[in-house]
């Protein structure tokens, strides 16, 4: 065990060419998070590698580095640290998350300010480590937060802000910040890692020794909690309180992104998305993940052939931006979902694109939505397959003429056809 | 009236916090359920007897040993080396009858007290 | 040993940190267990409860009978949320030095179905990693809590809900395989001896890694005797040689002072008395009750032969 030798967190202000996986370590780092559990899985695992490193070097003194036996325990182990009055954060991609999944109903269900990194990854099987979003996008309904970035700047943005976010008293309730796994995990970019006085300055302080307010571990004044409520009791109305909490998280995510831009100078559309050339659009297309990045060339490159085309970039599913959705979808006549994860059975097969008609449900006269499913486990999806699907859009708004591969009703674009 | 900060107060002392808390609706609710700890968690235990110890004073030895056994925790000892058992609570297990190494703990039935 | 006086003036012995009042049943094992740890302990200890009967027999909100903190968990999760309340405690330390975060104990008070079975990764884990919390295994030897469903702990022949006549396989020896994993402190207590959990809880508050005590605590209704023989059956359980109660303390093995007579096996009590006082015994065969007194036997050889390795290297 190497003794730290330094008593604070030092970071000066520098550009590094990194991983997005070390840009999520990094965000650890400036966030001074306490305590880290970990367990290795590819692509994630030069998160924890990482930590190591900082830790083991006394760069992080105090924290400690839990290495438990699975991903059953990581989340085990950081609710305990939680509960007790730290701020925590792990890492972990695709089989560990479902491996979890039953810990991560109770991290919600605590109301835990726990962020962590999902390096996405598609479900096996057939096995696959390669960027989908199916992993954090099945864990919708647990009440976790959820974000999804699209350059490695993003990852150590999205995880400060994140932190503000949760620990803020109204809504302490714990998130998700992913990113494509191997797409931004194990490619490398330049990255601002900001200096260590000015985030602390925007983030909350850590934990006094009281704790959180809602729940502590303190022999004088002794708590339990978990214990059972009958049907008759509080329990649906405890589990309100959440689907309460996320929601009027929306406004403090917007908060924060604004307070992120005056400090740091780097701004994410509202928070919850963001706009690229829709002011006069006629069609447009939503993406999220790193597709959104590249999809911001392929509206350039369409533009320049004459067509209004322009792009929205979802950047949180939960909560889910309803008002901003509504908004995007009165400027246009034709929007285009791109989904980069499954949601079987229902009725257009991705997550984002069901959830985008639903919010629309109720208002009149709005955009024609256009379901499209791409780069399912890591395939990729180049820029002239982009530029195919925006003017998919554009021959749909003008001849209501739909692509010929449509599977119940969703365009699955660039199906694999062997010759 | 709603009072949204009611549930604050289970973060006071031990003194100061309510011993029970008492919420009207959802929107007084603390963000998660914190229970208390408090005497008689499930009721009055008392009641599930159908016989109750009873120690002979005269007799008994100060041993300690009802004390030591009893899984309740509902014999106490007094300042004069004494024992004795609070009924609001005692199950009526027996053990305390059983292991009380002078034999000078009773188990009657509940309803023959009355008599 | 302790004696029963001195304890009489402990105030912190004196007082009940599981407050009567709370749904145990009359006689239960478990709540003598925990009575008795908690009284050597005290009150600077976090309590992580994994799916058990000690989860529910606490009450419902917004009432609870531990008067410490304590945490419901999940079933398999028991060590390893304990493994991070103690990290949070070495990182409060940290923070705020001087302030007692270094005095606090995180422990997981199991049931055995959430340690030889569901348990049994978390707690390889912890042991491994000699996190440093204590783990309690209370054996009441099934799933007592959702009905008396045969657990890895129960023994063989005993009849359960999911083996009704009679358990084939044998009980899984724990602290054999957490002594495995080379850990500071390994125990085992039985509810019938209350000094000794008292004893063995005070050593292991002051060491430092990780600490397993096993306590075995028979159940009324799960074993079918009247509620006032808990502790004459446990006690049976140790003058049979069937529960010897020992420590592994940094590896040197002690047997404790309630169990030593039985290395004279004309000084153990007869098997047969221990199983015929319980009724999931009655379907019992010939053949298992000599697998009874043969696995006895045998334990005891083992005991010997690892006490006079211990004398021999020794000197």
């Amino acid at each position: 065990m190497i003794v730290p030798e330094l008593k604070e967190f030092i970071q000066n202000r520098e550009t590094k060419i990194i991983k997005g996986n070390v840009s999520a370590a990094y965000a650890a780092k400036s966030a001074k998070v306490q305590v880290i559990s970990a367990y290795p899985i590819t692509p994630q695992t030069t998160v924890v590698e990482k930590l190591s490193e900082f830790v083991d070097g006394g760069l992080m003194p105090g924290t400690q580095y839990i290495m438990v036996e699975s991903e059953h325990s990581v989340l085990a182990s950081l609710v305990g640290a939680s509960m007790a009055g730290t701020r925590t954060f792990t890492a972990t991609s695709g089989q560990g998350l479902f491996y979890m999944y039953e810990m991560v109903h109770w991290a919600a269900g605590v109301r835990l300010p726990i962020v962590m990194a999902i390096a996405s990854r598609g479900p096996a099987p057939p096995w696959n480590i390669w960027a989908d979003f199916t992993d954090v996008i099945s864990c919708r309904d647990t009440g976790w937060l959820s974000a999804f970035c699209a350059t490695h700047q993003e990852i150590y943005d999205e995880i400060l802000m994140s932190y503000k976010v949760c620990e803020d008293y109204d809504v302490l309730l714990p998130k998700f910040v992913a990113y494509g796994g191997f797409i931004l995990s194990h490619t490398s970019k330049p990255v601002i890692i900001e200096e260590q006085e000015k985030v602390d300055s925007f983030l909350p302080p850590l934990p006094d020794e009281k704790g959180w307010p809602h729940i502590w571990v303190d022999p004088e004044r002794p708590l339990m909690h978990g214990n059972l409520i009958m049907p008759a009791g509080f329990y649906s109305e405890f589990r309100m309180k959440i689907h309460d909490a996320i929601i009027k998280s929306k406004e403090k995510i917007k908060k924060v992104a604004r307070e992120f831009e005056q400090v740091f100078g780097r701004s994410y559309g509202n928070g919850l998305i963001q706009e690229y050339k829709m002011d006069d659009a006629d069609v447009a297309i939503l993406n999220y993940g790193d597709l959104a990045l590249q999809m911001e060339e392929a509206v350039d490159q369409v533009r320049e052939e004459g067509f209004k085309v322009g792009m929205v970039k979802l950047r949180h599913f939960r909560p889910f931006p309803t008002e901003d959705i509504v908004e995007v979808a009165k400027k246009v006549k034709v929007l285009g979902v791109v989904d980069r994860a499954t949601a079987f059975g229902s009725q257009t097969g991705g997550p984002v694109s069901c959830e985008v008609k639903c919010a629309l449900h109720d208002t009149k006269g709005t955009a024609s939505i256009l379901p499209i499913m791409n780069g399912l486990g890591g395939r990729e999806v180049s820029l002239e397959e982009q530029k195919e699907q925006l003017k998919i859009l554009v021959k749909f708004n003008e001849t209501g003429e739909l692509p010929k591969d449509m599977i119940h009703d969703t365009f699955w674009s660039g199906i694999l056809e062997v010759e | 009236m709603v009072d949204k900060e009611k549930w604050k107060k289970i973060n006071k002392s031990r003194g100061e916090r309510p011993k029970i808390q008492e919420y009207k609706c959802w929107e007084e609710l603390s963000p998660i359920p914190i229970s208390l700890p408090i005497d008689g968690a499930i009721g009055i235990t008392g009641d599930w007897r159908t016989f109750r110890p009873i120690i002979d004073q005269e007799n008994c030895n100060h041993c300690g040993f009802c004390w030591l056994y009893c899984p309740e925790g509902v014999i106490s000892k007094n300042k004069d080396g004494s024992f004795t058992i609070d009924y609001v609570y005692c199950k009526g297990c027996g053990i305390c009858a059983r292991e009380c190494p002078t034999k000078n703990i009773e188990m009657v039935r509940e309803d023959e007290l009355e008599k | 040993m302790v004696s029963l006086k001195q304890v009489m003036e402990d105030d912190i012995a004196c007082k009940e940190w599981f407050l009567p009042g709370n749904a145990c049943c009359a006689g239960c094992g478990l709540e003598i267990a925990l009575r008795w740890a908690m009284k050597a302990l005290g009150k600077h200890v976090a309590m992580v409860t994994p799916a058990s009967c000690l989860n529910v027999v606490i009450g419902l909100w917004p009432k609870t009978a531990p008067d410490f903190p304590q945490f419901n968990m999940a079933f398999a999760a028991g060590a390893a949320t304990a493994s991070g309340i103690d990290a949070a405690f070495k990182a409060k330390a940290y923070k705020f030095p001087g302030k007692g975060w270094d005095k606090m104990v995180s422990m997981t008070f199991a049931g055995d179905g959430g340690t030889t079975d569901i348990g049994i990764q978390g707690l390889s884990g912890a042991a491994e990693r000699d996190s440093d919390i204590i783990y309690v295994c209370y054996d009441n030897e099934a799933y007592m809590n959702t009905g008396i469903q045969r657990s890895s702990s129960t023994p063989h022949g005993a009849v359960t809900t999911t083996t009704p006549f009679g358990k084939e396989r044998f009980k899984k020896n724990l602290p054999a395989i957490v002594a495995a994993h080379d850990v500071p402190y390994v125990a085992t207590c039985s509810v019938s001896h209350p000094l000794d959990i008292y004893e063995k809880f005070k050593k292991a508050k002051d060491i430092k890694g990780f600490r397993y005590i096993h306590i075995f605590a028979p159940c009324p209704p799960g074993w079918g005797y009247p509620s006032e023989d808990t502790i004459q059956i446990s006690k049976l359980a140790v003058d049979t040689g069937f529960w010897p109660l020992y420590e592994i303390d940094h590896g040197k093995f002690n047997l404790s002072k309630p169990s030593k007579k039985c290395l004279d096996p004309s000084k153990r009590e007869n098997i047969i008395e221990y199983l015929r006082a319980q009724k999931r015994f009655n379907q019992i065969s010939e053949e298992a009750i000599n697998y009874w007194q043969e696995n006895i036997e045998k334990t005891w050889k083992e005991i010997k032969i690892e006490l006079e390795i211990q004398e021999n290297y020794n000197e």
